[in-house]
């Protein structure tokens, strides 16, 4: 091994809390130990990493955790512990990396909790670098991390969860945008593959190709301004076709297993999307099948919005028009996707009114600024005073 | 999570329940209002939901360009405009019910008699300014 390799090094971190915790230390003081083993790591490694990264961190976070549950009274005994622990066994390391995935991602926590705990225990993160991705002070997101932490105290180890809650917490990790020094998406790819070869889910897969499909897409996703490049005016010689193949060959594997789901039907979607040499080229019949599937899937408003954006390519502007007409106008986007809709149909007064309303109501400045553009674009069609 | 800014008004378009101006409160209860403020900050640290707290000067100025390699153009201070925002409190929570059931705590803080002043609050909020991996 040569200089320190920050991402290799947090690989390990929920390894290593399986370790202590297997030992009997509680999850809530394993994981401290182990943040603190990190940051010893990151400080003492520098150009020579020992041997046994691993079992190094073990060594140090079980000292540091005794060192916090022992009083100075009782340190001799913990030494005489420390000589005749037998080494780890690498046996249990991928369940409990299994089980730490069930546990960060525990139904008692909030979404918020659960995606901070997921990152610090098995991200591997420091609360700062979650903190600056997520746009609050450190001692917030400690606050954070330690009520979620006392929140799952009391679920007792190995014991199997919900790989779906596991999944919601990874998509909503990859989904929520990053700021500071750590990029979440990546992060929860990293996440996903480690799962992925703990668990052959076909969901797993699913959501590992979906996520690939959307990232091979990235660099296309904004142009040189940082302004976002919609889907059909991306130039598809910036997506990384190697991800997005890795991602295909995932989803065909999953999909073999024939057991559908959401996340394959979604990437199943972006697949169709990356196969597309150019944007005329999109099988757009076969996108509304797959959201077809979806809709059965999860009865979800959001995907029966996308699935009016699909018809409108697929149909036309007025049929895609008539699917949208189904739904509730207070969706999230509707207005977005109804002013699109409704320039593909010829109809530039109404798609002018409905830009200007949905720039009003975007959530993000890069989607305001988008459809502020549409709506300027579009003013002098305008009807309405 | 979603981040609100909860804006306190001075004077505002709308009238606290309970209407004392600050310089008539006693002493006592000045140290209340701050003291229940301070409070509420620390437990939404606790909670984790804490993003920023700050108080502003009433005393302020307007300014405005005047074109190239011209000096601004100052107006004010004005004493008595219509809108005085006091401070604001910026939290970052799960849902919109909780950050009304937030705002709702801080304009409860306590006034003239140690009664909540009920005033109006301004809830808005952010716009994400990540960029982001879905689209």
């Amino acid at each position: 091994m040569s200089a320190l390799d920050p991402t290799l090094v947090r690989e390990l971190a929920p390894q290593v809390i399986g370790v202590l915790v297997r030992r009997g230390a509680d999850f809530a003081s394993a994981e401290d130990a182990v943040q603190e083993a990190l940051l010893a790591a990151h400080e003492q490694w520098g150009e020579q990493p020992p041997r046994d990264p691993r079992a190094w961190l073990v060594t140090v976070a079980w000292r540091r955790h005794v060192d916090l549950v022992r009083s100075d009274a009782a340190r001799r005994a913990r030494e005489e512990r420390l000589h005749h622990k037998p080494p780890p066994g690498r046996a249990a390391a991928s369940d409990d990396t299994l089980w730490l995935y069930f546990l960060c991602a525990h139904p008692s926590l909030s979404p918020s909790a659960a995606t901070a705990l997921t990152l610090r225990a098995l991200g591997g993160l420091t609360t700062r670098q979650i903190a600056e991705a997520h746009l609050v002070p450190e001692a917030t997101m400690a606050q954070r991390i330690s009520r979620a932490k006392r929140t799952v105290a009391d679920v007792p180890l190995g014991v199997p969860g919900d790989l779906a809650t596991v999944l919601r917490v990874l998509y909503l990790v990859f989904s929520e945008g990053y700021a500071g020094e750590v990029d979440l998406a990546a992060e929860a790819i990293r996440l996903v593959r480690r799962l992925a070869a703990l668990t052959d889910e076909p969901e797993v897969r699913g959501l590992l190709a979906l996520f690939l499909l959307h990232h091979s897409r990235r660099a296309a996703r904004r142009d040189a301004e940082g302004r976002l490049v919609p889907l059909p005016e991306q130039d598809r010689s910036r997506w990384d076709r190697r991800l997005a193949a890795e991602g295909i060959d995932l989803l065909q594997d999953a999909l073999a297993r024939d057991r559908l789901g959401e996340y394959q039907a979604q990437a199943a979607v972006a697949a169709l999307h990356a196969d597309a040499l150019r944007a005329e080229e999109t099988d757009w019949a076969q996108v509304v099948e797959w959201y077809d599937e979806l809709v059965a899937l999860t009865g979800s408003p959001v995907h029966r919005l996308n699935r009016a954006v699909a018809v409108g390519e697929a149909d036309g502007g007025a049929a895609g028009l008539r699917a949208l007409r189904e739904l509730d106008p207070s969706l999230p986007r509707y207005a977005a996707v109804a002013a699109h809709l409704h320039e593909r149909a010829g109809d530039l007064a109404d798609a002018a009114r409905l830009s200007a309303e949905a720039a009003a109501a975007a959530t993000r400045t890069d989607e305001r600024d988008h459809l502020t553009r549409q709506a300027a674009r579009l003013a002098p069609h305008r009807r309405d005073p | 999570m979603a981040k609100y800014l909860m804006l306190k008004h001075y004077r505002g378009p709308k009238t606290a329940v309970h209407d004392v101006p600050m310089d008539r409160w006693t002493p006592e209860e000045v140290d209340a209002h701050v003291r229940f403020m301070d409070d509420l900050a620390d437990e939404l640290r606790e909670s984790g939901e804490f993003v920023d707290a700050q108080a502003l000067s009433p005393g302020g100025t307007w300014v405005r360009f005047d074109g190239e390699g011209r000096p601004p153009v100052v107006d004010g201070p004005f004493a008595e405009t219509k809108d005085l925002i006091a401070g604001w409190m910026v939290i970052d929570v799960e849902s919109e019910e909780r950050a009304l059931e937030v705002a709702s705590v801080l304009s409860s803080a306590p006034g003239a008699g140690g009664v909540p002043i009920g005033e109006w609050l301004e809830l808005r909020p952010f716009l994400d300014d990540r960029p982001n991996a879905v689209e």
